[in-house]
């Protein structure tokens, strides 16, 4: 089993540029499945007291939750969608052989990686703007900031947002080097006929 | 002949893409709005979001890459260089439609949730205005996207149509 799937990595990465493809792609996927999770499972709640009835206090309970903005929703969507192609095309490029070549595969893998380059950083962007008005609030609008009684969820987000960040800078080198591919085509496994993985 | 009806396609998508940037920064910039509230007024500018600040910032850059790359000529070797930066103003012009779009859409329905209040109910004409602009952007977006297909079919060969 360990000897075929180093054989299998072998094959897929006969060049130098495509081993650096490969990290590269792991590295995005890796990035923007962590930025999507912990936005996804970002969710605070707290009491405050919001009045006094006589002598008693009154309480009320709020959550922060990321659905109630649509920018975050957008944000979990869009990276959840980057990591699902980069996913598809770690396994296409450790898997395909004869098919390089064939019709518009190499067209389409650089069409698509031009799609999610701009898909992540609209949604980058979008959570990042939102985030600084929750941060420092508006007061032009008349908008109060959250970040100081929602402390772990403007972390938790803050966080999410950095990955996304390196996903984006990920994603632009992977698509220049798609793009590099188009000018001068080259295979990314060796002529040697691949293994299968069955042990 | 082929080549030349290419490369009139590629000047008038580009010529496109600039008017729709540069009206987009003009409507942007000169969206302006005063209202009275009792006896407080408060004036609406663009510049009192960070995000549209950003958006006006943005399609300048792209209006002015444009107008630029209009008159690169047409043997010049740079036109490897301009898919690169066509990638990458493609990237500029959707992050910044994106965070505008975002911060617009909170002002005009609000954020029940974290307890603001639309504001676009007191400056009906400034939302309009922002929404114009908006629109220009997406427009200018779209030519882009068209623009970087086209440049990369121009210049890059993707159909491996001719032999080296």
């Amino acid at each position: 089993m360990q000897m075929a799937v180093s054989k299998l990595l072998l094959a897929a990465t006969s060049r130098k540029s495509c081993k650096v493809l490969l990290g590269l792609r792991v590295l995005a996927f890796s990035a923007t499945l962590s930025a999507a999770i912990v936005m996804g499972l970002n969710k605070e709640t707290k009491t405050f007291v919001v009045g006094n009835v006589g002598n008693t206090p009154v309480k009320a309970t709020f959550t922060a939750k990321f659905q109630h903005t649509p920018a975050f929703v957008f944000f979990v969507v869009a990276n959840a969608m980057v990591s699902f192609h980069n996913m598809l095309m770690i396994a296409m490029q450790l898997s395909g052989g004869k098919r390089e070549f064939a019709g518009f595969h190499l067209l389409s893998v650089a069409i698509l990686d031009m799609l999610n380059v701009t898909l992540i950083s609209a949604a980058a962007n979008a959570a990042a703007f939102i985030s600084e008005v929750g941060k420092n609030g508006n007061k032009h609008a008349r908008w109060d900031k959250i970040c100081d009684r929602f402390v772990t969820y403007c972390d938790h987000g803050a966080g999410a947002l950095i990955t996304a960040f390196a996903g984006v800078v990920l994603m632009l080198i992977i698509s220049a080097i798609s793009i590099s591919r188009l000018a001068q085509p080259y295979k990314c496994t060796s002529t040697v006929a691949t293994p299968s993985v069955v042990p | 002949m082929v080549k030349v009806t290419q490369r009139l396609g590629g000047l008038v998508l580009r010529f496109a893409a600039f008017c729709a940037a540069l009206g987009a920064v003009i409507a942007m910039v000169t969206s302006r709005e005063r209202s009275s509230f009792f006896v407080l007024s408060l004036v609406a500018k663009y510049s009192d979001l960070a995000a549209f600040k950003y958006f006006v910032i943005a399609n300048a850059i792209v209006s002015v890459y444009s107008f630029l790359v209009l008159f690169l000529p047409k043997e010049s070797l740079l036109w490897k260089f301009v898919v690169v930066l066509d990638l990458m103003v493609t990237m500029l012009l959707t992050s910044s439609l994106s965070a505008a779009v975002a911060v617009a859409q909170v002002g005009k329905r609000g954020n029940a949730n974290a307890g603001w209040l639309p504001i676009c109910g007191q400056v009906p004409r400034f939302c309009d205005q922002i929404t114009g602009a908006l629109i220009a952007g997406l427009v200018a977006l779209i030519l882009y996207v068209f623009l970087l297909i086209f440049s990369i079919h121009s210049v890059v060969d993707p159909f491996l149509l001719r032999k080296s």
